[in-house]
């Protein structure tokens, strides 16, 4: 229906079919009003406040105080700051690190439980469980574990004559790292597991016969099925794993709140620190806006790796 | 949030007597009368709202939540108390202070009215009447209050961050008494240590613990971050000499320091890891209840005094705020001057047991300060605290430098070997002044 019949003319006299009459009745424009709701949603809810928050790290906002236009002074400022450039540092090693170890520990877990197991439907239950735990329950309860002097960890040790003073854990700077970066990984594991779990059971079994009487190893049977068939998986699971890491924050803030001596603050962390605990809200913000290129790039990896059929279809498939 | 309508008052009255002089029916008899002399009278249909700290000790918000219950029956004005962690109060009143909207009042940490003097109501005379009646106010209760001519805030109390020590130990390292110089403290730690009792300060991002005795140290030496005109003076010999103090002292610490918050000292000292700290009265309540044998064996006493001759303990201050927005400006008076007259502030600070001092003199005869005599020192912490800031202006630029850690970094940084003095200094400076710009 493109025509519109309009009374006040007389008879046979049609009116011109306005681009607003199409507008209102094509289908694919229909999409565009039925997407609206959704859209203002992201806009108002993330596209604002991340405009918002880029804008601000231009000003010399304070807390609970409007700023004006500075330019890119806050930046300068940053870039001669040793602590920002550490939690650049201790960002890029924290995810770096601990994706890596999640992605290797999270597909051994997935192999592990896509085999024949007894009761496996209450271990991989189980495996959620670290997923589960509220973060900060978890961040308290590897508190007390790291602890300078109740660490259960320490008394087990000394106990067993292994040593004879306590692991300072999270005092020493690398200690205090891999200590993070371990309460990270446990936390972290089920995700990469359980995701991958589900892409292992979309493989189909006739695959991996085929191969088993093709007289294919086990190892030749998981570089050359499993794997190709499991990087697109392997591609969303590990870029939601790199931007969570990258952007955590209860972890570090209830365990060491960044320090000894800010080794552990993340860029997060120290955004958080800056614009709220010290109430400079445009460097803090100006931070936050620093991690952008980073979590740009984390998705592009992905994006561009998803495009490609390689990814899709294995080795050889451009 | 406590709302307190007058069915809860009915339920509560039954459970007033339990602390201080005036029970029950005496105290709301004492409250209304106090209510009818009053210079201040709440408006008509008045209400209040407060955001104060989050306590500490129990018996306090129950003796807090008395005293508010007694001054609703009083004067009929109902008061909402919400309460937030101390460090969450500034973001929160800030905010309130910027947009107009909010509690009426606002109780939070050292100097919070500072940060917007123009939002704060003028309570100089509510100021004026509490000193002339109740002894006068000490020295950085003034400071602390007041904004040029005019007070924009009243001090209520003080938590006192004082050193924590075992007897026994110490003695057997040969000092009965804490010691009182610098030097002497030194000697000590080394000895504690020594015998397998160390003790320790915190250097983590502990925003009590760690920021008090950090600016003790700088002080007792005779660094000051910056003057009395607020330039930033911090790369000078004596702060170099306060580092190396430090470091010195880290040395006879207990290892993992570096990584305390403001509750590691406090589960260390209970636990018995170690012999000497700095610390509210907490701990010494904290053990009567459950560690008997350290509360018996522990005492309080003042930091050591530097080079510099005078104390320069740095404690906690606590004043309390009304917006200039609030539509009640009689009420919040009211309520301010009865928080602190002396048959509500004494029963009130009684049952803090020690945690919190005040800051007008007559209260120094309160039977808190002298029924234990471990609590004496803390007693005196007002008259001994200086000001946020040090030498220089008590306000947003003193309460950003303390809240982002640039002394208490400094002073890790050095103590952990992660920068030499030199370098540590460089990086105070160059945030110090920019926060001071």
């Amino acid at each position: 229906m493109t025509i519109a019949l309009d009374q006040n003319r007389p008879a046979r006299s049609y009116r011109e079919v306005t681009r607003w009459d199409r507008l209102k009745t094509n289908r694919n424009w229909l999409a565009i009003w039925f997407m609206l709701p959704a859209a203002a949603f992201l806009i108002l809810f993330l596209a604002y406040p991340l405009g918002l928050g880029v804008w601000l790290s231009f000003t010399d906002a304070r807390l609970g105080r409007d700023g004006v236009f500075v330019g890119l002074e806050n930046y300068e400022f940053l870039w001669d700051d040793t602590t920002f450039w550490l939690s650049v540092f201790n960002t890029l090693l924290y995810t770096s690190v601990a994706s890596i170890i999640k992605f290797a520990v999270g597909l051994y877990l997935a192999l592990l439980l896509n085999e024949r197991l007894p009761f496996k439907a209450i271990i991989r239950a189980v495996v959620l469980i670290p997923f589960i735990v509220p973060t900060v329950l978890s961040a308290i309860a590897f508190w007390w574990l790291f602890d300078p002097q109740f660490s259960i960890i320490s008394w087990s040790l000394k106990k067993m004559h292994v040593i004879t003073t306590n692991i300072d854990f999270l005092g020493d700077v690398w200690n205090a790292r891999a200590s993070v970066i371990f309460a990270n990984i446990w936390r972290g594991v089920p995700f990469v597991a359980i995701t991958l779990l589900a892409g292992l059971q979309t493989v189909s079994p006739s695959l991996y016969e085929a191969a088993t009487i093709d007289g294919a190893t086990p190892w030749q049977r998981f570089r050359f099925i499993t794997y190709p068939l499991l990087t697109p998986i392997i591609a969303v699971v590990m870029t939601f794993s790199v931007l969570f890491t990258f952007t955590d924050f209860q972890l570090i803030w209830v365990m060491t709140r960044g320090g000894p001596v800010n080794a552990t603050h993340l860029m997060a962390t120290f955004s958080y620190q800056r614009a709220i605990m010290s109430g400079y809200l445009g460097e803090g913000a100006a931070i936050s806006t620093a991690m952008i290129p980073f979590l740009l790039a984390a998705i592009l990896v992905s994006w561009f790796g998803l495009q490609r059929r390689k990814w899709q279809q294995g080795e050889n498939n451009d | 949030m406590t709302d307190f309508t007058r069915r809860a008052l009915v339920k509560g009255g039954t459970a007033l007597g339990a602390a201080g002089a005036l029970t029950g029916p005496a105290l709301l008899d004492w409250a209304k009368a106090w209510a009818q002399n009053a210079p201040w009278k709440p408006e008509k249909g008045a209400k209040l709202s407060m955001l104060r700290w989050k306590y500490f000790v129990q018996a306090e918000d129950d003796a807090f939540v008395k005293l508010i219950a007694a001054f609703t029956a009083a004067t009929g004005v109902p008061v909402d108390i919400s309460r937030e962690s101390y460090e969450d109060v500034q973001p929160k009143a800030s905010v309130a202070a910027n947009t107009g909207t909010g509690p009426d009042l606002f109780w939070g940490l050292y100097s919070l009215p500072h940060l917007f003097p123009q939002k704060c109501m003028d309570v100089s005379d509510v100021a004026d009447y509490l000193g002339k009646t109740h002894g006068g106010w000490v020295d950085s209760a003034v400071k602390y209050g007041k904004s040029g001519n005019k007070w924009i805030a009243i001090p209520i109390c003080y938590s006192g961050a004082l050193i924590n020590y075992r007897l026994e130990s110490s003695k057997k390292a040969g000092w009965t008494k804490f010691p009182t110089k610098t030097d002497e403290f030194l000697e000590y730690a080394k000895a504690m240590k020594a015998q397998g009792t160390p003790g320790g300060f915190a250097l983590g991002h502990a925003s009590g613990d760690g920021n008090t005795w950090v600016h003790w140290c700088l002080w007792a030496q005779g660094g000051q971050a910056v003057d009395a005109s607020d330039k930033v003076i911090i790369n000078s010999p004596e702060t170099v000499k306060a580092l190396d103090f430090a470091k010195n002292l880290y040395g006879s610490m207990i290892p993992g320091t570096a990584s305390w918050n403001d509750a590691s000292n406090n589960k260390a000292f209970l636990a018995k890891e170690i012999h000497w700290t700095n610390n509210g009265i907490s701990i010494y309540v904290a053990a009567q209840n459950s560690a008997k044998d350290v509360a018996a064996d522990m005492d309080h006493a003042y930091f050591p005094i530097g080079p510099v001759g005078k104390p320069t303990e740095l404690h906690l201050m606590y004043p309390i705020l009304a917006m200039t927005y609030t539509k009640y400006p009689q009420a919040c008076k009211a309520l301010i001057a009865f928080m602190l007259a002396a048959d509500n502030f004494n029963p009130w600070i009684q049952s803090a047991k020690g945690y919190l001092t005040h800051c007008l003199n007559e209260y120094d005869k309160n039977p808190v300060w002298t029924a234990d005599p471990k609590t004496t020192p803390y007693r005196d912490v007002a008259k001994r605290s200086l000001t946020a800031g040090g030498l220089g202006s008590v306000g947003e630029k003193a309460a950003t430098a303390i809240a982002d850690f640039v002394v208490l970094d400094m002073f890790a940084n050095v103590c952990t070997g992660r920068e030499d003095t030199k370098g540590a200094i460089a990086i105070a400076e160059r945030q110090l002044k920019r926060i001071y710009r």
